[in-house]
């Protein structure tokens, strides 16, 4: 790695903003490592995410139950959302900030254990993130589904804190899902002229890929709250499973 | 409040050098430029800095304030109340005198970036809404902050293999032109090496002029990348389609 000449220059740390450079990447990495963490004790210890009409998102859809399997029954499901996020375009600048160190900061230098690893650029693998689109909006669909359940009790249609909860997080996780770099190419990005196969008028695909483009402004707002829509979910209905909390009715 | 500015400028060149403080009058509301300007006119004649505008349009005064890569003609120095404000020349590249670096080398970039080549003759018409994504890429200033704060420029040397952030741009407003009928994807893949962007996104935290360098233009051309040498799918219906293998590298 070699360095432009510029002897006698000391670069001070940077400060973008109120906060210093290193705050976003350690709450990156402390946010990530719990959430990793969290997800591998439900994964590893659990085998049902089921209580009365509420599903954990980590166990929706059924995977282990379609395939008559009893042992690690979220596993067949939290892959998919795992390579969703992972190859993701917002999640790739914090990780590689947070992880990599590649760079921790911008105009931070970057740590002297680089100076002898040839720089490849980002992992081939996420460009297949497009793939991953389509297992995201597959549970996606479940999801939903289990909002419609988790209103439906045993005495009718009610409101419980586990519903409201539930139905905020397939919120966010739609608005993640549809605000993603990959679905904006795929809706019409990709194309240098949406007249030119239109008569010269405005194509649908047109509108659909200016709403994509307005969600995409905050993708990392939208991968941020999903995230933690997605554990609060998860860790309520847990919770109520092992008899720790009580769901309440709201009506 | 101070009736004065601390300044802490990187005085030398390509051999070395080191921070001078100087000390500014303060007038309200002054920019950084300003002080420099100051600094030139009443203590250090020999003071090399480049500017033209002052107003954010040249994009030539471009530095690093308090390590921040930024326009020195667009910080106000009442930003950084009760510090010494440390003004360096840009990191990625190499110091001519001061805080003029040479940045040729963008020049050299520029020149591989291949022109417009419209569909037909013009003058032609095309819709408003259809090129309204482009005209963004028009407010670049090339004042090369981007291509300062890109780490693979400015920690990894890779000049030769990444063409850098402002050059996607280019490369973006051309490629998305809907008269365009150049290939500009094996470029941008091979020669432009947007596989070393790992879109960190500090080009975009730093453009003066707001653009949203990775979310419109190199993500869009990361994608289309993907279309053509990384999808397997879209490349099997190519091959049926007759299209040829246009997965290889070129």
């Amino acid at each position: 790695m070699a360095q432009t000449s510029q002897p006698g220059v000391n670069h001070p740390k940077p400060r973008f903003g109120k906060m210093p450079y290193w705050v976003e990447p350690v709450f990156t990495l402390i946010a990530f490592s719990g959430f990793v963490i969290y997800a591998l004790w439900e994964v590893l210890f659990h085998n049902t995410g089921t209580y009365h009409n509420y599903v954990s998102p980590f166990f929706s859809p059924d995977i282990a139950g379609w395939l008559g399997v009893h042992i690690l029954t979220a596993l067949y499901v939290a892959w998919m959302p795992f390579v969703f996020r992972f190859s993701c375009y917002y999640y790739r600048k914090e990780y590689y900030r947070a992880f990599t160190f590649h760079p921790f900061g911008c105009a931070v230098p970057e740590p002297k254990s680089h100076q002898t690893r040839p720089y490849k650029g980002e992992w081939k693998i996420n460009n297949l993130h497009r793939y991953t689109w389509f297992l995201a909006v597959f549970v996606l669909i479940f999801l939903w589904k289990d909002v419609v359940q988790a209103f439906i009790f045993p005495n009718g249609f009610g409101v419980g804190v586990g519903s409201l909860i539930l139905l905020v997080n397939a919120i966010l996780l739609t608005g993640y899902t549809f605000s993603c770099h990959a679905w904006r190419n795929m809706i019409g990005g990709r194309k240098d002229c949406f007249s030119c196969t239109a008569h010269g008028k405005k194509p649908v695909s047109y509108g659909i890929w200016r709403r994509v483009s307005a969600l995409n402004v905050f993708h990392g707002w939208w991968a941020w709250a999903s995230m933690f829509s997605v554990w609060i979910a998860d860790l309520y209905v847990r919770l109520l499973i092992m008899g720790v909390i009580h769901d309440v009715r709201l009506f | 409040m101070a009736d004065e500015f601390i300044l802490s400028i990187f005085r030398g060149d390509a051999d070395g050098g080191q921070e001078v403080e100087y000390r500014v009058p303060r007038v309200e509301g002054m920019v950084v430029l300003d002080a420099v300007h100051h600094v030139q006119a009443h203590e250090a004649q020999d003071l090399a800095v480049r500017w033209n505008c002052k107003a954010a349009h040249c994009g030539s005064c471009s530095a690093e304030i308090n390590g921040v890569p930024k326009l020195m003609c667009k910080t106000r120095l009442d930003e950084y109340e009760g510090q010494t404000v440390h003004i360096q020349p840009m990191k990625t590249f190499p110091i001519i005198k001061d805080l003029v670096t040479d940045v040729s080398w963008n020049y050299e970039v520029a020149k591989k970036i291949p022109a417009f080549h419209p569909t037909v003759a013009a003058p032609f018409r095309m819709q408003q809404w259809d090129v309204d994504r482009i005209q963004e890429f028009h407010h670049c200033i090339e004042c090369f902050l981007c291509q300062d704060v890109c780490h693979v420029l400015r920690d990894h040397q890779e000049k030769s293999q990444y063409y850098g952030p402002r050059f996607m741009v280019k490369m973006a407003e051309f490629e998305m032109h809907p008269m365009d009928r150049a290939d500009r994807i094996p470029q941008i893949k091979n020669e432009g090496g947007i596989g070393l962007c790992n879109v960190t996104k500090c080009c975009t935290s730093v453009c003066p002029q707001h653009i949203h360098i990775t979310d419109n233009a190199i993500i869009p051309l990361k994608e289309r990348v993907a279309d053509r040498y990384y999808d397997p799918i879209r490349n099997f219906f190519r091959k049926l389609g007759g299209k040829g293998d246009e997965s290889q590298p070129e």
